[in-house]
């Protein structure tokens, strides 16, 4: 190498270089001021926008949803409970390897493949950013698990929420229903603000009917997150106000009986309060466990219900019409004394037939052995014994008109207004009505079949019930209620109209006659006398489920028992002084008097056994 | 000029045997220097999202670093212009080593396992590639002739497309800036700097098709328009300048920039530790740390300026204009100026080689200032 330094000028080179490094100090400062420039751009020009920026992505509005209102039955026993629960939730965008990080799930925890089924349908629907539920109510070990593991699981959370519980399982799940999951349908129709961070809704019975009491208001709360979308802390919050709470008229004891009284057979019972309407006991059998449905049911478990032959998810209480049979027999013989149709002397002879002037067919007395319930059967007789013949003959005499207007003011052939979706009518028959529903005009056999409850006529166990209600409370026109109270504040019943005004006498035959249909030695209902401390008014029925030709002998051993008869009973209690008041059906339960009017017995002894001990009411005014 | 140099050395008579200087320490830079780590600390506390550990092991490398400087600083100019060719060689060596033998992550290798630590060969390079040219230049006439600037051009470029294939773009173009300022500093031609403007420019398409990667590309891309990828490669971008923008003139204070402390920023306490500074002390706490380097860049300049030989002044010059050149191009990249290559913050971002390797170039510059004039005969 050459060392040509020995001959520089080092001055000359010092020049060189001082001017380069001037030049240097140049570019620095300009290139310097540039970025300075920025800076003072980004902070001071546009600091407004950035700082917006900056509290968009830290701070979000985040709904506080309020707890549901709670439900309890008449005594203070809870009936619909909001219980603290863990799930496993994830939220799609935060994850990057969605696959990978359900199967890391899979191998910590126990994940079925219905949940991921479900998961990924929830997948579907949701906002973005939302949490969508993975599994419910993760056990502590589970929660344990996932905690530890919370580093490889990045977009899963686990977070706690209250979820509906009913701890009577299927005893309520007609009456009170359930809450699921906001369906696609619903969340058009909803105030989305007011269900911002509820994702339940009622679905059916009193959860769907008082929905807008009992969800509550939402909160809200500005919560601070970091970019992973975790919450740091909370800024400032509007607490939710819970739900309102409901007390009702169910009796938890009459319910239970009632439930477990009609073991493996359908049908449905409702029990009221003759003074206030207010339903004190409701049972559609079989029933159905709604804490399935709280976290979405599973395909299999939902296809057994609905496709199960006793049909648990139908509500028979309220949407089952049955033909009401000689259940309404009381009804109409009230109602031929009130129209001076009959008197209370008015007899018949009963030749176990009766034939009509101009149709060949006779109309055959289904109570009674050939030969008839003899001669000088009067309303009461009829009654008591259910005699066919005496109703055929009267009912020609009173005419379908009366018949039909009077009935309706009895509850029949209209909803009675309970406060639960879904109630049917019925079918209170008419001239007016068959013109409109069969294009027919109206003929005497359709009136003769009416007499007996059978024909067009359906009527549902509540209709029966306030049928029962009403007759028993002397015509007070009480509506069916199951909420007796919101948060305590007792109901103000809409206003009782007055009293149907019928002569005290034919009250008095009629109750007399219903009486000594059980405690008469005659009484078709006889045999649930037995032992009985007070006295039961009642009736029993049987509705035909397939016609029998007049020649044919019906014989239960030769059908199929779905095709077997209905059983019904309407009863009140007690007799003198009535509080009570049901109205039942066995489905293919074949007589009232053996296999209804049993049932009715439990459920009233139940009533009056508890009604006469002080301590219960004080247990009732502690709650309320 | 000559009577300055006269005036200087009088104004000072025997000071080389005195105080700091015979310790071989500038105390202005030193105490600059010292406020520069102060900051950096008190910040990445902040951006490490209040963990001593990370401020705790800065601490103890900026200590290693000061011993260095020092040790460093005691060797005489004479002796690193002898044995810039072998600090070069070793430099060179281990390239090659990293490029056979190497480590790393994301698909880049530049990493030499020691066994006991992990070492960074191109971060030697940073201050070997420049103290070559300096000496390669050093013992030749200025300014340069053509023989002359293609052997420093083969010298620059053999590291740098070493590190080129790492890859390491960011670094491989702060090692050819490093050895492109002492060329410059040393008079290369404007003929020169015309045709090698001209040659960058035509370089660039070629450079774009045939050298860069496509997180490279994509890094560019992403600079014009952040907007396109907002969760993506402009997140980073977005974040920043938001950060930066939100602090506005005082900022939110310390240990209180939502940016920084949610974890919107990326890297926050690496190479994107400017932007919690601008959060957190706006645009206060920007300037002073502005005014913190410019002090440091003076003073090296004037050391540069006063420095005894043709080698001292090279090196002192292109020392001080990388180190603006760092400055420069995180500060740029973190407010979105330039595109992101992985350039930290001298002093303040966290970074085990990088630290050491800034105080052994202030070691050099620190012997530079306090050679013992040598007597000069100007007439």
């Amino acid at each position: 190498m050459i060392n040509d330094a020995a001959f520089s000028d080092p001055a000359r080179e010092r020049r060189i270089f001082a001017g380069r490094l001037l030049i240097s100090v140049f570019l620095v400062f300009v290139t310097g001021l540039v970025v300075v420039a920025r800076y003072v751009d980004l902070q001071l020009t546009r600091h407004k926008d950035f700082a917006t920026h900056s509290d968009n992505n830290r701070v979000h509005v985040r709904p506080a949803p309020p707890s549901r209102g709670l439900i309890y039955d008449h005594n203070g026993e809870l009936l619909a409970d909001n219980r603290p629960i863990h799930i496993l939730t994830i939220v799609r965008e935060r994850s990057d390897d969605l696959d990978q990080l359900l199967s890391t799930i899979d191998t910590l925890i126990d994940i079925s493949e219905n949940d991921i089924k479900r998961f990924k349908k929830r997948l579907k629907r949701r906002k973005p950013y939302e949490q969508t539920p993975l599994k419910y109510d993760l056990t502590e070990r589970e929660r344990g698990i996932l905690a530890v593991n919370g580093y490889l699981l990045e977009g899963a959370e686990v977070s706690a929420r209250l979820m509906r519980f009913y701890p009577n399982g299927e005893l309520f799940g007609h009456v009170i229903g359930y809450v699921g999951r906001i369906n696609e349908r619903e969340s058009q129709t909803i105030d989305s603000v007011k269900y911002s961070g509820t994702d339940s809704i009622g679905k059916t019975g009193l959860e769907k009917f008082y929905e807008s009491q009992l969800l509550g208001e939402v909160g809200s709360e500005h919560v601070e997150t970091n970019a992973r979308g975790r919450v740091m802390r909370v800024l400032d919050n509007i607490d939710p106000q819970p739900g309102n709470n409901l007390t009702l008229h169910l009796d938890s004891r009459l319910q239970r009986v009632a439930h477990e009284a009609f073991k493996d057979e359908r049908g449905a019972l409702v029990a009221i309060d003759v003074k206030t309407g207010g339903i004190l006991a409701m049972v559609s059998a079989p029933g159905y466990d709604p804490n399935l449905f709280t976290s979405g049911i599973s395909q299999r478990n939902y296809d057994s219900l609905l496709n199960s032959p006793d049909r648990p998810l139908f509500d028979r209480a309220i949407r089952g019409q049955y033909p009401p049979g000689s259940t309404i027999k009381p009804l109409f013989g009230l109602i031929g004394l009130h129209s001076n149709t009959i008197t209370m002397d008015y007899a018949i002879d009963d030749p176990g037939f009766f034939i009509m002037e101009g149709i060949e067919r006779p109309w055959r007395d289904h109570n009674s052995k050939r030969g008839g319930h003899g001669k000088g059967v009067d309303l009461a007789e009829a009654i008591i014994e259910s005699c066919d013949v005496f109703f055929y003959k009267m009912s020609i005499k009173t005419g379908i008109d009366l018949l039909s207007n009077y009935s309706e003011k009895f509850g029949l052939g209209q909803t009675t207004g309970i406060d639960l979706p879904g109630e049917r009518p019925g079918i209170m028959p008419s001239k007016q009505w068959k013109k409109g529903a069969r294009g027919q005009s109206w003929f005497n056999g359709d009136t003769i079949n009416t007499s007996i409850g059978q024909g067009f006529m359906l009527a549902t166990p509540l209709q029966l019930a306030v049928m029962s209600a009403r007759i028993a409370s002397r015509g007070k026109m009480v509506t069916p209620k199951l909420v007796k109270s919101i948060n305590g504040e007792t109901l103000v019943s809409n206003e009782i109209p007055e009293p149907l005004a019928i002569n005290s006498e034919h009250w008095d035959y009629v109750h007399k006659a219903m009486k000594d249909v059980v405690h008469s030695t005659r009484g078709t209902a006889k045999g649930i006398s037995k032992g009985l401390s007070y006295k039961i008014a009642g009736k029993t029925g049987t509705a035909q489920v397939i016609s029998i030709k007049a020649e044919e002998e019906y014989d239960s051993s030769r059908i199929d028992k779905s095709q077997w008869d209905h059983a019904l009973f309407v009863a009140f209690a007690p007799a003198e002084d009535p509080q009570i008041a049901i109205g039942l059906i066995v489905e293919n339960g074949e007589h009232g008097s053996s296999a209804a009017a049993p049932i009715a017995r439990l459920v009233i002894d139940v009533y009056m056994n508890s009604n006469t001990g002080s301590h219960q009411a004080a247990i009732a005014e502690v709650v309320n | 000029m000559l009577r300055n140099d006269f005036v200087r050395r009088m104004e000072s008579p025997g000071g080389d045997k005195r105080g700091s200087r015979s310790l071989h320490i500038d105390l202005p830079l030193l105490l600059i220097l010292i406020s520069l780590c102060g900051v950096g600390l008190l910040v990445l506390y902040s951006a490490s999202g209040q963990n001593l550990f990370y401020v705790k092991r800065q601490a103890l490398l900026m200590l290693i670093g000061f011993g260095a400087m020092f040790a460093v600083a005691q060797f005489p100019m004479r002796f690193w212009e002898r044995w810039s060719f072998v600090f070069y060689g070793i430099g060179l060596m281990s390239l090659l080593a990293v490029l056979f033998f190497g480590v790393g992550a994301k698909g880049a290798q530049r990493w030499l396992d020691l066994g006991f630590t992990r070492f960074q060969p191109s971060e030697l390079m940073k201050v070997a590639v420049p103290m070559m040219v300096s000496a390669y230049l050093g013992k030749r006439y200025i300014p340069p002739t053509f023989s002359h600037v293609v052997m420093v051009l083969i010298i620059t470029f053999i590291p740098v497309l070493l590190i080129v294939r790492q890859p390491d773009l960011g670094t491989a173009l702060l090692i050819f800036a490093s050895g492109f300022f002492v060329i410059f500093l040393a008079g290369l031609h404007k003929r020169y700097l015309l045709s090698a403007f001209l040659l960058a420019l035509a370089a660039i398409p070629t450079l774009w098709i045939f050298v860069m990667r496509d997180y490279q590309k994509q890094r560019v891309l992403t600079l014009l328009s952040p907007e396109d990828d907002k969760l993506g490669a402009g997140w980073n971008i977005i974040q920043s300048t938001t950060a930066i923008g939100s602090g506005g003139w005082s900022g939110k204070g310390w240990t209180l920039g939502t940016q920084s402390q949610l974890n919107f920023l990326p890297e926050s306490h690496t190479d994107f530790i400017i932007a919690v500074l601008a959060e957190e002390f706006g645009l206060i706490g920007v300037m002073t740390l502005c005014t913190l380097y410019a002090l440091l860049i003076g003073r090296c300049m004037v050391i540069a300026l006063n420095s005894q030989s043709q080698f001292s002044r090279l090196m002192a010059g292109s020392l001080s204009l990388t180190f603006f050149t760092y400055v420069f191009v995180n500060m740029s990249m973190v407010s979105g100026i330039l595109p992101v290559v992985g350039v930290p913050l001298p002093f303040i971002s966290y970074g085990g080689t990088a630290i050491v390797t800034l105080f052994l170039g202030f070691g050099i510059l620190m012997a530079i200032s306090t050679e013992p004039k040598r007597l000069r005969i100007d007439l």
